[in-house]
């Protein structure tokens, strides 16, 4: 700007309405985005809501840990909800160790090839696997090919290959987020990689290895296509108060195919029955993931960089 | 200058990052218990060539190096070198300190714990933090607090331990690549005078962007530009009367 040596430029900050045009548009924007978020919570408060309203009345201890009685019309979930106790926790028994040491393998060891490249995005096209198909191949390699039979053996296997490229992809996740200065000092001392990851890698990452394990727990007990075919039974009573009743080669109830079964096998079941089995596998996963972020929070806290 | 003993002998080292050639045929001799300094523009392969006295540059991606570069007379790219053995005698200082997410007193052990075929007594690793710490002058600071942290250490004190790291496993070279860079104006001091009160027990290479510190702290000065080595020389004859004219339009801040 051309202006005389002593004009003293005058400031003008005010509104043009130009700004005002910007102004408008970052409402808009800003309000879109909080609708968006409402489109969200609002369903999960309203379902919450309605599960709570519907089955609470028939939520008791009792209702917990007795059998399914009268046509599964009557009596409580206890062997539905054992039978997901035990297929979650023999499905991460398989897929949790498998899972998170092939991470190691692929983040630590792996070198960056064509092959390696091919495995990872294996893991990632087998992680959208839909779980249907999970199902018939649990039931063409482990019940039918493997003579496992329809058993809690064969349906755990099914859900441990299903959740097993999640595993894998958050271990390495969060194998990656240890930063590469302290391998670098490792290596600069002359640790090999095994004293590296087991010295320095591990126990930084724990947490986040931990987390990812956990949240495939409750989408394994969501499941319900992979256990129809594979060992999940429509109706068997077993040992009440006893955390062994089933043997793994047992089938077994489970709350998804039973609530499944009670919704569209059974006829004259009350209406409350279903709404309290989706309320107790709701509260489940909300149990299991609190789990996560507690211990998360715990072992952040206790991260040593 | 010949008769002193040579703790580094390169020959005709070449290097390169898959196609791109960074070094193209080094030949030095580091004399032991020395400060040597590596100076010259970005990109010029002076870390490169620091990343070769130790090997660690082949955990980096596709690097191919031929030639020949001996340690203590022994070509570090024989078939029969281990390099957990290379590394434990060839340890490295990095431009950011990077203590290990351990305490003070396990990073100064980390070497030996790792070296160590059975468990070391407590009082072994007793004595090898406080000769590390005392070496490195953190000792009276630190005796108390050997439990905490080391990550939140000063950066000084942080990088003083980096080192002090290395010294347990008695190595015969400390290579620095750019030490002080993260460093304030008295870190940066503390760092040379150490340096200079390691010098004749072990031999240190640093790499320096700044040429004003390779003039302060070292007892030899090797220029390089583009991959080639230009002029190697007494710090003091180096700077005061460089032979070759890159160097000194270096030195003079012509270009860099």
């Amino acid at each position: 700007m051309n202006m005389p040596a002593d004009a003293q430029p005058v400031a003008q900050f005010g509104e043009t309405p130009f700004t005002r045009k910007k102004q408008r548009s970052e409402k808009i924007a800003r309000a879109i985005f909080a609708v968006m978020v409402a489109c969200i919570v609002i369903p999960l408060i309203v379902i919450i809501g309605y599960l709570v309203k519907e089955g609470y009345s028939l939520i008791s201890w009792k209702f917990l840990t007795t059998n399914p009685t009268h046509g599964m019309r009557e009596g409580g979930i206890w062997s539905a909800l054992l039978g997901t106790f035990w297929l979650v926790g023999v499905s991460l028994c398989i897929s949790a160790p498998i899972g998170v040491l092939a991470a190691v393998y692929l983040n630590e060891y792996a070198k960056d090839n064509w092959f390696t490249r091919v495995v990872n995005l294996a893991v990632v096209n087998l992680a959208g696997v839909p779980s249907i198909v999970h199902a018939l191949f649990g039931l063409g390699a482990f019940v039918l090919f493997a003579h496992m039979g329809r058993s809690i053996l064969a349906a755990s296997l099914t859900l441990a290959i299903m959740t097993m490229p999640v595993i894998i992809a958050s271990t390495k996740e969060a194998l990656a987020a240890v930063p590469r200065q302290f391998r670098e000092a490792c290596w600069n001392v002359g640790a090999t990689k095994w004293q590296t990851i087991w010295r320095i890698v591990l126990p930084n990452s724990i947490s986040g290895i931990l987390t990812g394990v956990i949240l495939q727990v409750s989408r394994t007990a969501g499941e319900t296509a992979p256990i129809m075919f594979t060992g999940a039974v429509f109706y068997r009573r077993i040992e009440e108060g006893n955390l062994f009743a089933y043997n793994i080669t047992d089938q077994c109830m489970a709350l998804s195919t039973h609530l499944f079964a009670v919704k569209t096998q059974v006829t004259n079941a009350p209406e409350a029955l279903s709404f309290a089995i989706a309320l107790v596998l709701l509260g489940l996963v909300v149990f299991v993931n609190l789990t996560a972020i507690l211990i998360r929070s715990w072992l952040r806290g206790r991260k040593k960089w | 200058m010949s008769d002193a003993r040579l703790s580094i002998t390169t020959r005709d080292v070449k290097l390169w990052y898959g196609k791109f050639q960074a070094l193209k045929g080094i030949n030095v001799d580091i004399k032991h218990g020395k400060i040597t300094s590596l100076i010259g523009p970005s990109g010029c392969g002076k870390t490169t060539l620091l990343r070769c006295f130790n090997r660690v540059n082949e955990r980096y991606g596709n690097v191919t190096t031929t030639g020949e570069i001996k340690l203590l007379g022994k070509n570090i790219y024989d078939p029969d070198v281990s390099l957990i053995e290379l590394r434990k005698a060839v340890g490295m200082v990095f431009q950011r300190p990077n203590p290990l997410p351990l305490s003070i007193y396990e990073n100064v052990v980390f070497g030996l714990r790792i070296h160590a075929e059975k468990s070391l007594s407590r009082g072994d690793l007793d004595d090898a933090v406080e000769k590390a710490l005392t070496e490195t002058g953190l000792w009276s600071d630190l005796k108390d607090r050997l439990n905490d942290r080391a990550i939140n250490l000063q950066l000084e004190q942080q990088q003083k331990l980096c080192i002090a790291r290395l010294l347990p496993l008695k190595p015969e070279i400390i290579l620095m690549d750019e030490p002080c860079s993260a460093l304030d104006v008295d870190g940066t001091r503390a760092i040379e005078e150490l340096m200079w009160s390691l010098a004749g027990r072990y031999t240190i290479v640093i790499v320096t962007h700044n040429m004003a510190q390779a003039r302060r702290a070292s007892d030899e000065t090797i220029f390089m530009l583009l991959g080639e080595l230009i002029e190697h020389a007494r710090t003091e004859d180096l700077f005061l009367t460089p032979r070759d004219s890159r160097t000194s339009e270096y030195i003079e801040g012509r270009y860099g």
